[in-house]
């Protein structure tokens, strides 16, 4: 497989990649070396890419290996300041969601649920896959990913209810 | 729109058991102008949930990588050092079996001949040395003078 066609292959799901490691890493720089990193290690793959039947999740998974690796190892090195303090500084969409104050609380509810919580949100609200896919990623049953998608947006929703009336009173 | 079914949707959507399509039927009631009220606290639920979506990784794919760089050159380095070391090696031992010959003689005439010379050039050099030295005597005769001998 050429690079060429490497890339074709990658187009349709690195954003995905991107938002994925976005999500666990927060801040968009590392998001961006993370993805690169990714695809990488998918272009060294790349002679018996064939065999994997499903690129996209095989991505993903490898996507939150290592987002969740380097999670870890940062804090061991006690780094994870680095996150909140240099967290976003890019343009368009990320602006328009930074500018709306409401939004930007939900990122950040979003953002505090645990991990696990987290990943399936990402996958099941955001990117909208089917549990089966969601599954196969994180290798759990679907009563599982629905119990955890249910806290979580619960979670979300508790939060929201408050901000939202002290909005009123 | 029917707020009642969004609620019942929403009651869903909050256990777990909405299919994709519920869900889009949420962000689109969510995203329209016209939401409940009641429902108001929702609306930046799903508008971050459809925004988080447009996010793009927009740098350029990079796929040499460079630790893979790094693992040859360090290839190559250990075969200069190990060719290096090889033909120093090489060449001492060639120095080494040049440095055997020993001046040996194989017609026991010629060996005592040279012996001979050997032992009388070692005899001159020998007394030479030894010439350099007899001044001493006259150290020994002037304390002979200073010290009475009994």
């Amino acid at each position: 497989m050429g690079q060429n066609e490497f890339v074709k292959l990658i187009a349709p799901f690195k954003d995905k990649v991107f938002r994925l490691a976005k999500r666990l890493l927060i801040s968009s720089e590392e998001a961006e070396d993370a993805t690169q990193e990714v695809l990488i290690k998918l272009w060294s793959r790349n002679k018996n890419l064939d065999d994997f039947n499903n690129i996209e999740a095989f991505a993903m998974t490898m996507t939150k290996n290592y987002c969740l690796d380097q999670l870890k190892s940062k804090r061991a090195g006690n780094l994870q300041i680095v996150h909140n303090d240099f967290a976003n500084n890019e343009p368009s969409s990320e602006k328009i969601v930074e500018d709306n104050d409401s939004l930007d609380w939900v990122e950040k509810i979003i953002n505090q649920l645990p991990v696990q919580q987290r990943l399936i949100i990402q996958f099941r609200d955001v990117e909208q896959y089917e549990f089966e896919e969601i599954a196969k990623i994180l290798d759990m049953n679907e009563t599982a990913i629905r119990v955890a998608l249910s806290r979580a947006r619960k979670t979300v929703r508790e939060y929201m209810i408050k901000a939202h009336s002290y909005g009123i009173k | 729109m029917e707020s009642n079914k969004i609620e019942t949707l929403l009651e869903k959507y909050f256990r777990g058991e909405t299919s994709i399509a519920e869900e889009n039927q949420l962000r689109d009631y969510f995203s329209s102008p016209n939401v409940s009220p009641n429902l108001e606290q929702y609306k930046p639920i799903f508008g971050y949930l459809a925004l988080a979506k447009e996010q793009n990784f927009e740098q350029e794919i990079v796929l040499k990588s460079k630790k893979r760089n790094l693992a040859w050159l360090s290839i190559a380095a250990s075969v200069v050092v190990l060719l290096g070391i090889g033909t120093y090696s090489y060449f001492n031992y060639y120095n080494i079996n040049q440095n055997q010959d020993l001046g040996t003689y194989d017609d026991p005439e010629i060996a005592f001949r040279e012996t001979q010379k050997a032992l009388s050039m070692l005899s001159t050099h020998l007394n030479t040395g030894i010439e350099s030295v007899q001044y001493i005597q006259e150290y020994e005769n002037s304390k002979n003078l200073i010290f009475k001998q009994q």
